[in-house]
């Protein structure tokens, strides 16, 4: 499938010597060289990534780092130096003034760190703005700019003047005003980041919640490593007007690229994005019943010097988990099988289970927690209850298994 | 020696020379608006136009001004000076008028056009700070003696602070606001008039105040070629050493400025408010 925006080779120079500064780009030059030699500043160096369609992408940076200028080149209100932006795989940067009005109405609206509202008019007047510039007669306009303040939440104060309102709802005439357009790409520069932390997770989850109804392709920028993680589907780091890693949170936050990002990752509480499938051990020892009776069971035991094991049908059904003390019960009782000692009545995670959604499975003994298939109940993994303490205690970033 | 003098001299004698007809156009355009705006100011009944100014000044600046109003033009009609004042107002109205179409798309240029905007500065330094006796001489060259070239003089003379005040109005408007605007297609038209003209009228409104101050000054230095009004009045107190006529003239000119500034305050004010709140 086409992607919905395919960034490709972006690159965004600040200053006049821009055709030489970009020759040095390709040369190689790093940005401190260019900037003695032409006084240019690199914003953005060579960004190239896909977004898909109703996927939310968070870029993350600090600031200075380029995110902002990026996104800016998005919808042209920074002009990019060189490189394109395909929407629909139509080049934006080759679009003439007209078009690019056309997109701006239809395809993609932007909220701001800063809002942007239009003081001098209220509430509803500022949501139909976007509608107003593409010239909907009133009524038309007024309805839907209606219909959008309730879905944000601001019914009720359509006619105040948003000098009278707090930030976050101020955000959501923000917000209100770019849906009101019904654009398929939204860009949010910061859009959280004016807001009190409790009316900015707030506004998250509201976020998250529309996003699952409209599945809107949504361009979210943040200085804030943890939003970048509750939002995002996929996010792109970027660093001096690099993106230096793009991947889902978890692979963010378990393979970092580089220190850089590593040393933002250490500050994140993983416990609510690390699941169950990035801590397993895909390869457990396990005891097949029937084919592994207690003696092969016993056998496997003193191989890995493990006291339990999962139990698993031939085809790899997750059936419990035997204990070395009862395995030699039944083996000095005689058994043929291990039937009678299989513990069937565990608790087991999916491979989408968070660390956090695994922290009643602590237990005092040595007991692994098995990762299963929720389709087939087929054992996939195994996390030891050595790396569930570790991951949910210590918050720095430990090699992963 | 260098004789600037002389060579602006040249030039003006050109200007008069060959553009004579175009004068004789402007000044007849001009005259007929003068002459509108004073009939109509003198078909009316004194007591009308006291009563409308006061209840123009009391809707906009409160019942104070609108007493104050009512009092000092009934002051200046007692005094015998009714004719004049309203000649004054006239010019000052028609001059303010024509300074603010000129001035105010001027300044939305400066405020759109870096490159005019550094050439209008220095422009608009120069006419401010010439004396104002100056406009006098080549306004008569064009227009000779009479209204038409006080008004000349006085749309110069007061049109920077409509030029600067709408510039300065304009860059004022948060750069969020105006990219926000960019952001949802707005036409370089439609930021115009939908943004940055709204959020820049109080400002814009106090350069009109103060061309329309300027305006009045301006208009009473022009009785010196003989645009009529109350600075005649005053100028004849200086030139007869009359003291008694001089400041006559000079409070009657003190009322009208009174009245002018607060209802046209009035209205940047007004403005002010419901932004605020």
């Amino acid at each position: 499938m086409m992607p919905k925006l395919k960034i490709e080779n972006l690159t965004l120079i600040f200053g006049r010597e821009q055709q030489e500064a970009l020759q040095m780009l390709q040369q190689g030059k790093s940005k401190a060289e260019i900037l003695e030699h032409t006084g240019a500043t690199v914003g953005v160096k060579n960004a190239s990534f896909d977004i898909e369609k109703g996927e939310f992408f968070v870029i993350m940076g600090l600031s200075g780092s380029g995110k902002s200028s990026l996104l800016r080149c998005l919808n042209r209100l920074i002009e990019p130096s060189a490189g394109k932006v395909l929407l629909n795989n139509v080049d934006i940067t080759a679009l003439a003034e007209a078009d690019l009005q056309k997109v701006r109405r239809k395809e993609i609206a932007m909220v701001f760190q800063k809002f942007g509202l239009l003081p001098h008019r209220s509430v509803l007047e500022n949501v139909a703005f976007g509608l107003e510039l593409q010239g909907l007669p009133p009524a038309e306009r007024g309805e839907k700019a209606r219909n959008v303040i309730e879905l944000v939440g601001l019914k009720g104060y359509e006619n105040m003047m948003p000098a009278e309102l707090s930030g976050g709802m101020q955000q959501r005439v923000g917000l209100a005003r770019a849906l009101a357009n019904e654009p398929e790409v939204l860009l949010m520069d910061e859009a959280f980041s004016a807001l009190d932390p409790l009316i900015r997770t707030q506004m998250q989850d509201e976020l998250l919640d529309l996003q699952e109804k409209m599945h809107k392709t949504i361009v979210f920028i943040t200085h804030d490593l943890d939003e970048a993680i509750r939002l995002g589907d996929r996010i792109a780091i970027m660093k001096d007007g690099e993106v230096i890693q793009i991947g889902t949170p978890e692979e963010i936050l378990t393979t970092p690229a580089n220190e850089y990002v590593s040393s933002f990752v250490e500050k994140v509480d993983r416990k609510a994005i690390i699941t169950a499938s990035s801590l397993m051990d895909t390869k457990p020892t396990v005891a097949v019943f029937r084919k592994d009776g207690p003696e092969g069971s016993l056998r496997k035991m003193r191989a890995t010097g493990l006291k339990i094991l999962p139990a698993v049908t031939v085809d790899k059904h997750f059936l419990g988990f035997v204990y070395l003390h009862e395995v030699l019960e039944v083996k000095q009782r005689g058994d043929k099988t291990i039937e009678a000692v299989i513990h069937r009545d565990v608790p087991v995670a999916h491979p989408d289970t968070t660390v956090e959604q695994m922290l009643p499975f602590i237990a005092e003994t040595d007991k692994p927690v098995a990762v299963v298939n929720p389709a087939n109940n087929k054992l996939l993994g195994l996390i030891s209850q050595t790396s569930l303490i570790i991951e949910t205690t210590g918050s720095q970033s430990i090699p992963q298994a | 020696m260098i004789r600037i003098g002389k060579y602006i001299e040249q030039f003006i004698n050109w200007l008069t020379h060959n553009f004579n007809p175009f004068f004789k156009m402007v000044k007849a355009g001009v005259e007929t608006m003068v002459d509108g705006v004073v009939g109509l100011f003198t078909f009316l009944p004194f007591y009308v136009v006291i009563a409308l100014v006061a209840l123009l000044a009391w809707r906009r600046a409160g019942w104070g001004i609108g007493v104050v109003t009512a009092l000092g033009l009934s002051l200046i009609y007692a005094m015998g000076y009714w004719a004049p004042t309203m000649e004054t107002l006239s010019l000052i109205l028609v001059s303010a008028f024509i300074a603010l179409i000129i001035g105010i798309p001027l300044g939305i240029w400066a405020a759109r056009s870096k490159t005019a905007g550094r050439i209008m500065r220095p422009l608009l330094d120069f006419m401010q700070t010439m004396p104002a006796f100056v406009y006098l001489i080549p306004a008569v060259l064009f227009f000779g003696l009479g209204k038409v070239p006080g008004v000349f003089a006085t749309i110069i003379f007061a049109m920077p602070p409509a030029v600067r005040l709408t510039t300065l109005g304009i860059s004022q408007v948060p750069d969020d606001i105006v990219e926000a605007t960019r952001s949802f297609g707005a036409t370089p038209r439609q930021l115009l008039f939908k943004v940055e003209l709204p959020l820049a009228l109080p400002t814009i409104l106090a350069g009109v105040n103060q061309t329309i101050m300027m305006s009045l000054s301006m208009v009473v230095v022009s009785a010196m070629i003989a645009a009529g009004g109350l600075g005649e009045i005053v100028l004849k107190g200086i030139t007869q050493l009359k003291i008694g006529l001089g400041f006559e003239g000079g409070i009657a000119v003190v009322i009208l400025a009174i009245i002018l500034d607060r209802i046209t305050q009035s209205f940047g004010k007004k403005k002010l408010k419901k932004n605020a709140k």
